[in-house]
Formats: C-alpha cells, sequence, structure tokens
C-alpha cells in the first residue's frame, strides 16, 4: 500500500463517521424534545455533514480518479462504507442520542487536535477548523451525560441502559490497521493507541459526575473499518443515497 | 403553570458591530449553563453574536403598561431635549 492510497483510505474512513453521524442526527430534526434541542442537534448534523464534505473532497484529489465528494458520499455500496459501528447504530431516545454522541466527541476531540499538528498541511488545516466545532459538540454532549445521569430515577436508568448498550463500540474507535501504520510513519496522524489513557480518563470524570459508569461485560464488536456493518446501515444508505439514486447527477 | 416545564430564559447578544448586549427573544432550559448552549444554537446560528448574556425571565422587572401615560407622555412635548437645532459643518460627515 502506498502512502497515497493509506490517505485516501484514512481520509474516507473518517468522512464516513462524519456523514453517518450527520444523517442519524438530521433524523431528529423536527422530532426534538424540545425546540432548543432540536436545533441543537441539527446544527451538530450540520458540522458534521460540513466536515464529511471537507474531507471527502480531499480523499477525491488524493485519489486523484476523477470522482467527487458527491460520488463519494452518495454512490458507493454499503461494504464500502468505512465508519465506525457506532455511528450507525438507531437513534433510540433522546438519552441514547447523546450517549453515542457523548462517546464520538470523546474520541473526535483527541484525534482531531492530534490532526491540527498533521505533516499533512491540507488535513491540519481542515483539522484546526473542525476542532472547534468538536469542542462544542463535547460540551454539549458531556453537559447532557451530567444532566441525564444525575436527573431523576428514570433519565438515569434509560442514559445507563445506552451506556450499557453502546459501550461494545468504543473499543473499535481505536481500530488500526496497515492504513494507520503507514500514515504515523509519516507523521501524517497520530498513533491512537496514546492517545487511550486519556480518552477513558475524559470519559470517567463526566460518567463518575453523572453518576453513571461503563458496564462490566463488555463484549467488543468489531467491524465499520473493514466495511462490515450492522443491519441498520442499510436502511440508513437507502435513504441518504435515494436522490441520487433516483435522479443520478441530479444537482441543487 | 406546570412546575414540571423549565423556567424562562431571556436571551441577550452582543453582535460584532453593536456595543451593548441586546435582547433578542427568550427560550426554556433547565439551567444557566444549558440556557447559554441554547442560546448560543438559537440565536447565534448566522454569525449573530460576540457574546451572550441569559437573564431569568422571572428577574425582569417590567414597568407596568397602564402607566405608560404617566410614565413616557410628559417627554413628547419637549422637542429641545432632542439636539436636532444644531447646524453641523458640513466637514463632519459622521455625526
Amino acid at each position: 500500500m502506498t502512502k497515497q492510497e493509506a490517505l485516501f483510505e484514512f481520509l474516507l474512513r473518517k468522512a464516513d463517521d462524519s456523514l453517518i453521524l450527520g444523517h442519524r442526527l438530521s433524523e431528529w430534526c423536527g422530532h426534538g424534545p424540545i425546540l432548543e434541542e432540536d436545533i441543537a442537534l441539527t446544527n451538530i448534523a450540520l458540522d458534521l455533514i460540513g466536515q464529511a464534505t471537507e474531507l471527502y473532497k480531499y480523499a477525491a484529489e488524493v485519489e486523484g480518479k476523477g470522482r467527487t465528494e458527491d460520488d463519494l458520499a452518495f454512490l458507493r455500496l454499503e461494504k464500502e462504507y468505512k465508519n465506525v459501528l457506532l455511528v450507525e447504530q438507531p437513534n433510540g431516545d433522546f438519552g441514547k442520542t447523546i450517549v453515542r454522541q457523548f462517546f464520538f466527541d470523546q474520541f473526535e476531540n483527541l484525534l482531531f487536535q492530534s490532526l491540527t499538528e498533521s505533516k499533512d498541511e491540507h488535513l491540519a488545516a481542515i483539522a484546526s477548523k473542525t476542532i472547534l466545532e468538536i469542542r462544542y459538540h463535547l460540551k454539549h454532549s458531556s453537559e447532557w451525560m451530567i444532566r441525564l445521569g444525575d436527573g431523576t430515577e428514570e433519565s438515569h436508568e434509560r442514559v445507563q441502559d445506552s451506556v450499557n448498550d453502546l459501550a461494545r463500540f468504543i473499543d473499535v474507535l481505536f481500530f488500526q490497521d496497515e492504513v494507520d501504520e503507514i500514515l504515523i510513519q509519516e507523521g501524517i496522524i497520530p498513533d491512537v493507541k496514546k492517545l487511550r489513557a486519556e480518552f477513558d480518563k475524559n470519559i470517567d470524570e463526566v460518567l463518575s459526575e453523572a453518576t453513571l459508569h461503563l458496564p462490566k461485560e463488555n463484549w467488543q464488536r468489531e467491524g465499520g473499518r473493514k466495511g462490515i456493518h450492522s443491519e441498520h446501515l442499510g436502511y440508513l444508505l437507502t435513504e441518504l443515497q435515494y436522490m441520487q439514486r433516483a435522479y443520478p447527477g441530479m444537482e441543487w | 403553570m406546570n412546575n414540571k416545564e423549565w423556567p424562562l430564559w431571556e436571551i441577550f447578544i452582543r453582535s460584532k458591530q453593536g456595543l451593548s448586549h441586546k435582547h433578542v427573544g427568550s427560550l426554556r432550559a433547565p439551567d444557566e449553563e444549558m440556557a447559554i448552549n441554547n442560546a448560543r444554537d438559537v440565536y447565534t446560528r448566522r454569525s449573530e453574536g460576540v457574546s451572550i448574556w441569559v437573564v431569568k425571565s422571572s428577574d425582569v422587572i417590567a414597568s407596568d403598561p397602564s402607566e405608560a401615560g404617566p410614565l413616557f407622555e410628559p417627554a413628547n412635548s419637549k422637542i429641545y431635549r432632542h439636539p436636532t437645532f444644531y447646524e453641523v459643518p458640513k466637514e463632519i460627515k459622521h455625526m
């Protein structure tokens, strides 16, 4: 695998994470528990889709085969999507959406902070813009974790259930293979293994303030990065890709 | 009012150009920190502001509309309070 191929693959993975989670959050539009939160979730959705656009654009450029960001976003098959399993999980109730977001934001916060120092200038520039958005997402999801966890009996129970359910998708955030090894060597991306201790500490801090805890039984799910997904992604893509499939080449 | 409802907050935003915070509307939030977050999402998504104030609506003391007469009417007949009788030299362009 060349450095160029590895960079393309990495960009695709991260763009897919943002696109799929952004799409999931957009499903809340008009369904938020309160107007303010409806807007907050769709704001975050738009941030994520904006990030995906930048990453796909750069990926298309790196690939150099004449594909555009739209081709990458809309015209691949399920197994060609490389997002982690966490982001494709259904929204569930508001608490579950927040837990999913919280785990993801904690990871993104550390990853993109490191990426601002990437030796790849284009990627560093994207990261410098993105990290500000991510910090707000993290603040938003963390504050809700605390309020729901340390809220009423019912909110506590429901959000703890979601923590139990989604914790099995945490380890895979730190998935590494040849792609990562090449890029770490080149100083383009950080070695996420080295971010794990800080990640665990940051998660713990919020969870303990929220009177929540990670489950002991924590059988980890793999897949995602290798293009193997849970049954939920296919349905999501059907909706996401509908317009481009029904009206090929359609533009705004 | 249902006592489970979150308190109402009045939101003030200072725009990039403006010197003072201006009232922009109100929203509900469980506490002051969330009120700031909500205000950020509801009222600054088009780059409207650089600073946010939130005040509990119940802490705002308002003038009584039925006293509008005694409060505001007396000022109406005192046009000399508006500095409109001065001639501004042409050289001064921005007044």
